[in-house]
């Protein structure tokens, strides 16, 4: 497993009851690369996200992870090196303690103890959660479940995240925490996302659904000023690349103003 | 909708205490369950007319809600709202049970007053101890402690997943249920003709949220088994707690304490 | 109605607690075989769904009051006996600990009232013959109806037999039948009818889920008969050996019995504290004559004052005035040492803090 790509090749997916959510969706996603998949409600994202780890079958088309077609075969391994974080973090999070959350999949994996709890403790370590090892999940707060959630994946050393919708229902400052510590990852990242600020600051390619198809694929920025594309599709402008209404500046202004801003905390 | 709420605050309240980090927090659950089930039996086991001699086992919960550092004030508070149906059913016995067994003074005591007596004091006891297990133990090390006592694994991890989601759903409930309210004036619109869509529409949202919790679950490996680490150890303290108590409760079982202690008083001011 | 520990003996308690293992164990082992790990996760949260449902009201028409879902039957009917059966008696778990509703030793009755009778009993022989294969609208209707009505019937059945076996409420059987019975005729309408409502609304939005329970395979005659005939040789052996031991207590010849053997079982410390009390007991042999017990008779609730008690009559006031006094002074004591325990552990706490 040299280079973790994630590859997609005309896949398409009919719900049994008949609703076609893709329809041949097509695309590859390099070793190391941020991508955010976007599109309205209802554009196949939760859908596609979930083919990624073999939770759904392909009506039709192929899904291969790194040197691997999703098979039933190479289904556990793909599931290890896939990380899914989902959305609701009260779905992931279901053991007695955030300890023994984090240490259900090294657990599955069979691991002797002593790695599981160093994996456990790392991964803890690495979101900045070590001091919620003993508590239980219902205890925590929105940002915590979700360092937390993150924390239960890295424990099984993915190569690759997909996160459904990471920073819905955190306060201001618990998505700045969140966005902080998935900027630090190095692995291959998926998201889906209607922040686009996020998007916009996480990703530097983007790719945008619409009834189960791809109708854009590129930067991130390049996609953000085309305001067709966005209107086609539900979306609109980051509000960082939006004119200020209050103080007048214009949207090249403001997108400096964001990069001189982000410029300085990456210092 | 307040008691569904209340009821939500009191649940985390009671779940919070065991968080504790006193010396009782520390033993092992399996110690304190098992002097929990021995002091129930023995206090069940009393004869109906018996009252006196169940007042020594007041010593266990005052004793367990002290150790553990709980509100006094609300464990008692507790209790006097449990237990209406054995109240209810206990009113009864002086009704049909008219023998008079006791004479203080000029009253006569009839048997049913003396058993009704005794049914109270049992209920307080028993709601009592349980309420002080949970309190100094925790719902989850109750859990492990069972299963390690012979409960099979599937019902213990149906007991932690019910015990996880709980505060997950009853919330989604009140929730839905304020929604209702809301909406409703006085009787209007809380009849069975909204109840059924509304338990219907959680139902559905609960099925759902199964299957995603099974998609987190797959996802990070889940083959059908559960493997739990268990940090218990039953060492000389808990063999020591648990040995104590059981020798306590069957002391007090055997030999009418309450009696002996009073006649000696009376007889010493005799 | 939960029923509660005070009104229990711990015969009938054990024996419900015997029943409701086993069946706990054979349900375990029967979900495990099924080997279908999405019951998981479903157990648990349908779980949660059925305590949080418990405390959603509605009122019901012309009598001011206010009713909600029991949702035993609606359980069974989503997963089938075995797994319904254990999510039921995990509720009621929880309910024991939290709630106190009923208390620990109860539980086993409770499980069984309102986890076994529907899983087990009205499911399979009722519910399931009536709706048969593919039913219609109105054959489900009929099918939840009428198991609803009966498995509310047979639960409060069950409790005052449990209630009368165990002979601490002096409620004859027959006022307590009149008292339970047409309460619960009306309880299992309205259930039926809610369940009825939610079965269909679930069968309009997500017909698979129905589907699937329907189309399981039914459990055989065979494990039905398998588990009622378990369930009668638990019940008969626990109930013989637990009531061989109670039926001595209640009658004042334990204390006989626990003079002799006291001494030699209690060792230790205890022996010398047992020993002093003991002599104690002697000394105050004639206040302390228990007539306060002796005229109990109570598995048959006649109380016959033998011509000793009359002997003793003199000192019945003394007896009776002293065992009070004492249990206020025990009482008292219990409090005092928990108060001072706590005095005593509160700056310990801080500093640990």
């Amino acid at each position: 497993m040299s280079h973790h790509i994630v590859e997609v090749k005309d896949l398409r997916h009919t719900y049994p009851d008949g609703t076609a959510a893709l329809n041949g969706v097509s695309f590859r996603i390099h070793h190391g690369e941020a991508v955010a998949v976007i599109g309205a409600n209802g554009a196949g994202k939760s859908t596609l996200l979930l083919h990624l780890n073999g939770y759904l079958v392909p009506t039709g088309g192929e899904v291969r992870i790194g040197d691997f077609p999703l098979t039933r075969e190479t289904l556990p391994e793909v599931r290890r090196t896939v990380g899914m974080v989902f959305q609701d973090p009260d779905d992931q999070l279901f053991m007695p303690t955030v300890f023994d959350d984090v240490a259900f999949g090294p657990l599955n994996l069979g691991l002797p103890p002593h790695e599981v709890e160093r994996r456990v403790m790392d991964s803890l370590m690495r979101v900045g959660a070590e001091h919620l090892r003993e508590k239980p999940p219902h205890r925590l707060s929105g940002g915590e479940k979700k360092r937390v959630a993150i924390a239960t994946v890295l424990a099984m050393s993915p190569d690759i995240l997909v996160m459904d919708e990471p920073t819905t229902g955190l306060d201001p400052f618990a998505r700045r925490q969140l966005i902080g510590l998935l900027k630090e990852f190095r692995h291959t990242r998926i998201f889906t996302s209607h922040d686009l600020d996020m998007v916009l600051e996480l990703c530097e390619r983007v790719i945008v659904l619409r009834e189960g198809v791809v109708v854009a694929d590129g930067p991130a920025r390049e996609i953000f000023r085309n305001e067709e594309l966005l209107a086609a599709c539900r979306l609109e402008r980051p509000l960082s690349m939006q004119g200020c209404p209050v103080c007048g500046n214009t949207a090249r202004q403001s997108e400096d103003i964001t990069r001189k801003r982000k410029e300085a905390m990456d210092e | 909708m307040a008691s569904i709420e209340g009821a939500l605050l009191d649940f985390k309240r009671l779940d919070r205490l065991a968080a504790g980090e006193m010396a009782i927090h520390r033993l092992d659950p399996r110690a304190k369950v098992l002097a929990t089930l021995v002091f129930i039996i023995t206090v069940v086991s009393f004869g109906k007319y018996e009252l006196t001699p169940l007042f020594p086992f007041f010593l266990f919960p005052v004793v367990t809600v002290a150790a553990g550092d709980l509100p006094a004030g609300y464990i008692v508070r507790k209790i006097a709202l449990l237990c209406p149906f054995a109240l209810v059913v206990g009113m009864f016995n002086p009704i049909f049970d008219r023998e008079v067994l006791v004479h203080l003074g000029p009253f006569g005591v009839t048997g049913g007053w003396i058993s009704f007596a005794s049914i109270v004091v049992r209920s307080i006891l028993t709601v009592g101890s349980a309420l002080a297990l949970v309190g100094v133990t925790g719902f989850s090390a109750v859990c492990s402690a069972l299963e390690r006592m012979g409960m099979p694994q599937t019902f213990a991890v149906q007991l932690l997943f019910l015990y996880r989601y709980i505060f997950v759903l009853t919330e989604e409930g009140a929730r839905t249920a304020r929604a209702r309210e809301l909406r409703a004036f006085g009787k209007r619109g809380k009849g069975m003709g909204s109840y059924g869509p509304l338990v219907g529409h959680l139902l559905l949202r609960t099925w759902e949220r199964a299957e995603r919790v099974h998609r987190a679950m797959l996802s990070r490996g889940f083959d059908g088994r559960f493997h739990v680490r268990r940090p218990f150890r039953f060492g000389v303290v808990e063999t020591l707690f648990t040995l104590g108590w059981s020798a306590f409760f069957v002391f007090c079982r055997l030999v009418n304490v309450p009696d002996l202690l009073g006649s000696l008083v009376t007889e010493v001011f005799r | 109605m939960h029923m509660a520990d005070a009104l229990l003996s711990p015969a009938v308690g054990g024996t419900m607690w015997a029943v409701s293992a086993g069946t706990i164990a054979f349900s375990s082992r029967k979900v495990r075989r099924e080997l279908d790990d999405r019951k998981v996760p479903l157990m648990g949260v349908l779980g949660a769904f059925l305590f949080a449902v418990q405390m959603i009201n509605f009122s019901i028409p012309g009598t001011g009051s206010s009713g909600h879902l029991g949702g035993g039957l609606l359980l069974t009917i989503l997963l089938g006996p075995s797994a319904a059966f254990l999510t039921i008696a995990s509720v009621l778990v929880v309910q024991a600990l939290f709630f106190a509703d009923g208390g620990l030793l109860a539980l086993g009755c409770n499980i069984f009232n309102m986890g076994f009778i529907p899983a087990f009993i009205v499911y399979p022989l009722l519910y399931k013959r009536v709706v048969g294969k593919h039913p219609g609208p109105v054959r489900l209707t009929l099918a939840i109806m009428v198991s609803a009505v009966v498995g509310l019937q047979l639960g409060p059945l069950s409790v005052v037999l449990e209630t009368w076996f165990s002979g601490i409420s002096a409620l004859p059987v027959s006022t307590f039948l009149l008292l339970m019975q047409p309460i619960h005729l009306a309880i299992g309408v309205v259930e039926g009818a809610v369940t009825v409502a939610v079965v269909s609304f679930v069968h309009k939005a997500r017909p698979e889920i129905l589907q699937g329970a329907l189309e399981a395979r039914p459990i055989g005659v065979h494990l039905v008969r398998t588990v009622l005939i378990a369930f009668l040789a638990a019940a008969l052996l626990t109930g013989g050996i637990v009531s061989w031991f109670a039926s001595k207590d209640p009658d004042g010849l334990e204390w006989a019995i626990a003079r002799v053997t006291g001494k030699e079982e209690l060792k230790g410390p205890e022996q010398g504290l047992h020993g002093a009390l003991a002599a104690l007991q002697n000394k105050t042999a004639i206040l302390s004559d228990y007539a306060f017990r002796k005229p109990v008779a109570p598995k048959n609730g006649g109380t016959q004052p033998g011509d000793e008690t009359t002997k003793v009559e003199e000192s019945r006031l003394g007896t009776s005035v002293s065992g009070l006094l004492g249990a206020l002074m025990t009482l008292a004591f219990a409090l005092l040492s928990g108060f001072l325990l706590r005095r005593r552990k509160q700056p310990a706490g801080r500093a640990g803090n």
